[in-house]
């Protein structure tokens, strides 16, 4: 028989003022195997944890109930204070009567009564609990960063200055990701090239970061501390060793007119391209689904004017196993498509652009040179509309319910360069709000306006309309002069919404990651754990997160390479014992459970069992305890009822839903 | 105000619009063609019936001006549909007043196939007064 001791925390009066404590302490004494019940006013301080150690010994408690905060607040804590007290920290049993009950009852005597009945369910739980001992498992000083922009390259940079071996893979052919195709960056107007490259280099030439470009993952497999990521190396045809990145194949090569990636389809580039000067590796990649070689088999010129022997055209997908301990998820964004948003005739209209592409027409590497003009006749604009809020903060199928946090920081940036460099342009923006929360951020939006005499009018744009005469005709609200605007404009800018990078649920699936409705990761605490990832060991890093400003990811980044570092530190995990469990004499091999198992810790074996005399070989669900993280799915679903969890078996709940009906 | 009120439900229930959606964008009358035309404008029609005045819709130019194009309902990011307010005040008007002008046996022989059924029953609701 178990010797139970229940302690029940005022909480001040969190708890106090709706439960009548004492007397939960008094009815918990009646319950069978209850030696011992008191109440305090914080059980998590040091003195009530010195109340609980001392009952153990003077009672020799084998089993101890807290009624006190949800589990999630002080678990550990009583867990800790009972392993120093010298029972099985696992012999601790958590009922929250705040949460889930003062909190949420106004009437003294209804709380008490459902924070007894509460006790009284974790009394019968602890009855049954049995001492569990954590396992251990190893840990790959190695670790993974899916994404190589800023955020990607930031993680890497401190994850190897610590000192631990970090591989980048990246998708495309060059790391430097969205920032690379930034013109300016607020609230400083220092150009992105300019401090983002020596980044890239600095990753590049880091001796304990290796790259993967043009690349992709594949697999993955494993748990936390000991993942096994299958690398997809897609075929460059281009031998990296080879080449010197002198550029003549990209000169050469005669299929000049694919639409470019890197300026937003604004310009073209060649089939065997480079995305942009500054990238890193600096080799190219054949596209073959536009190379004249790859589609038709003649052509060949650039394997003809490579000095270095370096095309390679037989280059195949090449896959790279390789075990990491932690992976970092920085997968970025992409802006939304603006096909359904046909009031804005973006589709119409060349003249009316992205934000984004703004960067690249505004940028000296961009389509025009970095010279503001009109992308359908290249005549200067004399005025200008930004549209803020397309598709962001939006309800309907259209857009994005979220706000897309950056839009009006770089809408002032546009407008502040474009009226510093043309002052003869109108320049109008068309705002919902401004929002500009961050250090020095509203002196810049404000900048803008008063400096730069930006023209700032509240309220939206209904539609753009081309004109015959190739102006575009803005019907428009300023809602403070509650007035119907038409205006003509040379060029519109849409703040398109942004959304993260399409291939980010695949990534999630594979990971385990939770991802939201908007395809974000999903971290383990909105506050308290914001770059950790609820699956074990992987973390997020930058917008996959949600979306932020370039300096809010660089803070994110280091954050999640300090808590990836923080695990490959470590020799040895301790692994959750409270894990799934299989009876053999009940496991049919059914694969039910394996079926519903999220994070693939269900395998199978054939071993011989010994069923009441009867020796045979039978198929039996294994679960790998490093894997399982006790959610618990297979012990419902099996219909035999042979999976069981620990320290939550279906003895255990039972047992607590009968106390709860008594 | 208790008039007020109950003629707010009654508006909210026709329309099964909920003004607490509006972020108050101005996109509904940045869109609509009669804007200038109107004395209380599409984006207004959600302040008033969240400050419960619904007299003043009923008794306005802009319910009679109201084209009944859409346009706002279409664009409207917050699913407030100001257009859907202006017609939820025309049925209001249209209840107390009672008695129809066509029987409905008139309908089928003046009705063009081609219409579209939406546009006919808001074309009834405004022609009707």
């Amino acid at each position: 028989m178990q010797r139970i001791g229940v302690f029940v925390c005022h909480c001040g009066s969190n708890i106090s003022a709706t439960v009548d404590v004492e007397k939960v302490a008094q009815m918990s004494l009646l319950e069978p195997g209850v030696v011992h019940a008191e109440d305090y006013q914080y059980m998590c301080s040091e003195a009530g944890q010195a109340r609980i150690t001392e009952a153990v010994k003077e009672k020799k408690l084998t089993g101890i109930v807290v009624c006190s905060c949800s589990p999630r607040m002080h678990e550990t804590t009583f867990r800790n204070a009972a392993e120093r007290a010298g029972i099985n920290p696992y012999m601790v049993e958590i009922a929250n009567i705040r949460e889930h009950c003062s909190w949420i009852h106004k009437n003294i005597e209804e709380g008490t009564e459902k924070a007894i009945i509460l006790a009284r369910a974790a009394i019968a739980k602890v009855t049954l609990n049995a001492p569990l001992k954590p396992g251990e498992s190893r840990v790959t000083k190695r670790a993974l960063v899916i994404g190589g922009g800023i955020a990607g390259i930031q993680t890497a940079l401190d994850i190897a200055e610590a000192g631990y071996e970090v591989d980048i893979v990246e998708k495309t052919p060059s790391i430097g990701g969205r920032m690379s195709q930034l013109d300016k960056t607020f609230p400083t107007l220092d150009c992105s090239a300019c401090i983002l490259t020596p980044k890239m280099v600095e990753a590049s030439a880091h001796d304990k970061i290796n790259i993967y470009t043009y690349s992709e993952v594949d697999q993955v497999s494993g748990f936390v501390g000991d993942f096994t990521v299958d690398i997809r190396k897609k075929a460059r045809s281009i031998n990296m060793d080879k080449c010197t990145g002198c550029g003549v194949c990209s000169e050469k090569c005669p299929s000049k007119k694919i639409s470019s990636e890197f300026n937003r389809g604004l310009g073209k580039r060649s089939a065997v391209y480079t995305p942009f000067a500054q990238a890193i590796p600096n080799v190219p990649v054949i596209d073959r689904e536009n190379c004249i070689k790859f589609k038709t088999g003649k052509c060949g010129i650039c394997e003809k004017v490579c000095q270095a022997g370096a095309v390679d055209y037989t280059q195949e997908d090449e896959i790279i196993t390789e075990k990491y301990g932690a992976i970092v998820v920085a997968t970025g964004f992409d802006t939304i498509k603006l096909d359904d948003f046909d009031e804005y005739a973006y589709n119409q209209s060349k003249d009316v652009i992205t934000s984004l592409e703004l960067e690249r027409v505004m940028n000296a590497a961009g389509p025009t040179k970095g010279h503001l003009e009109r992308l359908s006749d290249g005549k200067a604009p004399k005025n200008m509309v930004f549209i803020q809020c397309v598709g962001s903060r939006d309800v309907t199928c259209r857009g994005k319910v979220y706000c897309s946090k950056i839009c009006c920081m770089y809408t002032a940036k546009h407008a502040m360069l474009i009226r510093d460099k043309y002052p003869d342009v109108n320049v109008t923006v068309f705002y919902i709000d401004v929002r500009t929360p961050g250090k020095n951020f509203d002196e810049f939006y404000r900048r803008a306006v008063e400096e730069y005499g930006v023209n700032y009018v509240k309220g939206q744009v209904g539609k753009v309309a081309p004109q015959a005469n190739g102006q575009l005709l803005v019907q428009a609200v300023d809602l403070l002069d509650n007035k119907q605007i038409l205006m003509e404009a040379d060029m519109v800018v849409l703040a398109t919404a942004i959304e993260p990078e399409a291939g980010v649920r695949k990534i999630a699936t594979m990971l385990t990651a939770s991802i939201d409705t908007n395809n974000f990761l999903t971290e383990a605490h909105p506050k308290l754990r914001p770059v950790e990832s609820p699956t074990a060991g992987v973390f997020l890093s930058g917008v996959c997160q949600g979306p932020k400003d370039i300096p809010e990811t660089v803070a994110q980044a280091g954050s999640a390479a300090v808590k990836a570092i923080g695990l490959l530190a470590k020799e040895k995990l301790m692994t959750n014992p409270c894990t799934a469990k299989s009876d053999e004499l009940l496991c049919n091999g059914c694969s039910t459970c394996a079926n519903v198992c999220p994070y693939g810790a269900i395998t199978y074996e054939d071993r011989e069992v010994n069923d009441h005399g009867i020796r045979e070989v039978r198929r039996i669900a294994v679960v790998n305890n490093a894997l399982c993280q006790g959610c618990g799915a297979c012990t419902v679903t099996c219909p035999s009822g042979a999976m069981d969890l620990q320290g939550f078996s279906n003895r255990q709940i039972i047992a607590e839903v009968d106390a709860i009906c008594r | 105000m208790s008039h007020g009120k109950s003629q707010t439900q009654k508006m909210k229930e026709i329309t099964g619009v909920d003004p607490y959606k509006c972020m108050k964008c101005g996109k509904c009358s940045a869109t609509c063609p009669l804007f200038n035309e109107m004395d209380i404008k599409p984006h207004q029609f959600v302040s008033y019936v969240l400050n419960e005045d619904i007299d003043a819709l009923v008794n306005s130019k802009s319910l009679w001006k109201c084209l009944s194009c859409f346009a706002c309902i279409e664009r409207c990011p917050r699913n407030v549909k100001p257009g859907k307010l202006i017609d939820g005040a025309r049925q209001l008007v249209v209840r107390q007043r009672g008695a129809d002008y066509l029987t409905p046996e008139d309908i089928p022989e003046r009705l063009d196939p081609e219409l579209p059924q939406q546009l006919l029953v808001s074309a009834f609701r405004r022609y009707r007064r």
